[in-house]
């Protein structure tokens, strides 16, 4: 097994924010915090594209490098988790993070009045009995040790949100690519983010081109 | 009187002036890789269900992973 990640197709997702309220609801998150949340990119014009976002299990995590109590591991599996009777609250993990993982429920901490940070576990529960209630009450569901992908993943109703292994990922991913049959245009940043006017002026331009 | 009072508060100047930078000490912070420090976490297939076998946990995840490309499900 390689590394775990979730990858969103922003030319599937519809911004249903169901894998938002799937994450809400099976981890129980807190009032105000958001593990996952659906960021839109030329909202309200025509072609706007939406992702999922949410911790990316980062290769070399930022937040792991900043923590000053050294509370965040990585799994063999490559998910990035933290040990909440450690951490102290002091934010040091949402500055470094560019994606906004980390979220403070606000709470008792040793530092300040944010509380322990939570973020997304890859429904991998943390460093509790495995399927304990303490378990479930600091860090959520602990679906990957059922052998199951992460809720959000798992109840998006486009698929645009895929989870598990890069390999098997980036294969079903590389396969509908390919089934879009777009040449050229399959793969960057107008096919990802772009507007629909805008990728129809891209493909004016080649044309006009040749 | 005057001159005496002078030379003291020139020579406490001078002094001061001269051991300044003697309390100075490197402040370049040298960069040490953290170990993690919480509790340990247990392997994902060491539970009730998958009893230890990795192998087998593995192939529920990629079964699961694989199941999310709707081409290999209506084929």
């Amino acid at each position: 097994m390689g590394r775990m990640k979730f990858l969103c197709d922003a030319e599937r997702c519809i911004e249903c924010n169901g894998c938002v309220t799937a994450c809400k609801n099976e981890n129980e998150v807190p009032w105000g915090v958001n593990r996952r949340r659906v960021v839109t990119m030329n909202d309200g014009v025509p072609g706007e594209r939406s992702i999922s976002v949410a911790c990316m299990h980062c290769s070399d995590a930022p937040c792991m490098a900043v923590c000053p109590t050294n509370c965040f591991y990585k799994t063999e599996e490559g998910v990035v988790l933290h040990d909440k009777d450690l951490c102290i609250g002091c934010g040091y993990c949402f500055f470094a993070c560019p994606f906004g993982a980390p979220q403070f429920p606000n709470g008792p901490a040793a530092f300040g009045d944010r509380g322990k940070m939570d973020k997304c576990t890859f429904c991998a529960g943390g460093p509790e009995e495995t399927g304990s209630k303490a378990e479930y009450e600091k860090y959520g569901s602990n679906r990957i040790a059922e052998g199951k992908l992460p809720a959000c993943a798992e109840m998006c109703s486009t698929k645009a949100l895929l989870a598990g292994d890069s390999s098997t990922v980036s294969d079903i991913f590389r396969d509908r690519v390919l089934r879009r049959g777009k040449g050229l245009e399959a793969w960057g940043w107008m096919t990802a983010y772009g507007s629909g006017d805008q990728q129809r002026e891209q493909k004016r331009e080649r044309e006009g081109q040749k | 009187m005057k001159a005496k009072s002078l030379i003291s508060v020139l020579v406490l100047v001078a002094g001061s002036i001269g051991l300044s930078a003697c309390g100075e000490v490197p402040q370049v912070t040298t960069y040490e890789q953290g170990k993690y420090q919480g509790k340990a976490d247990a392997q994902p297939w060491d539970n009730p269900t998958f009893k230890g076998d990795k192998a087998a946990w593995e192939k529920a995840v990629k079964n699961r992973a694989r199941n999310q490309h709707e081409y290999n499900r209506i084929q």
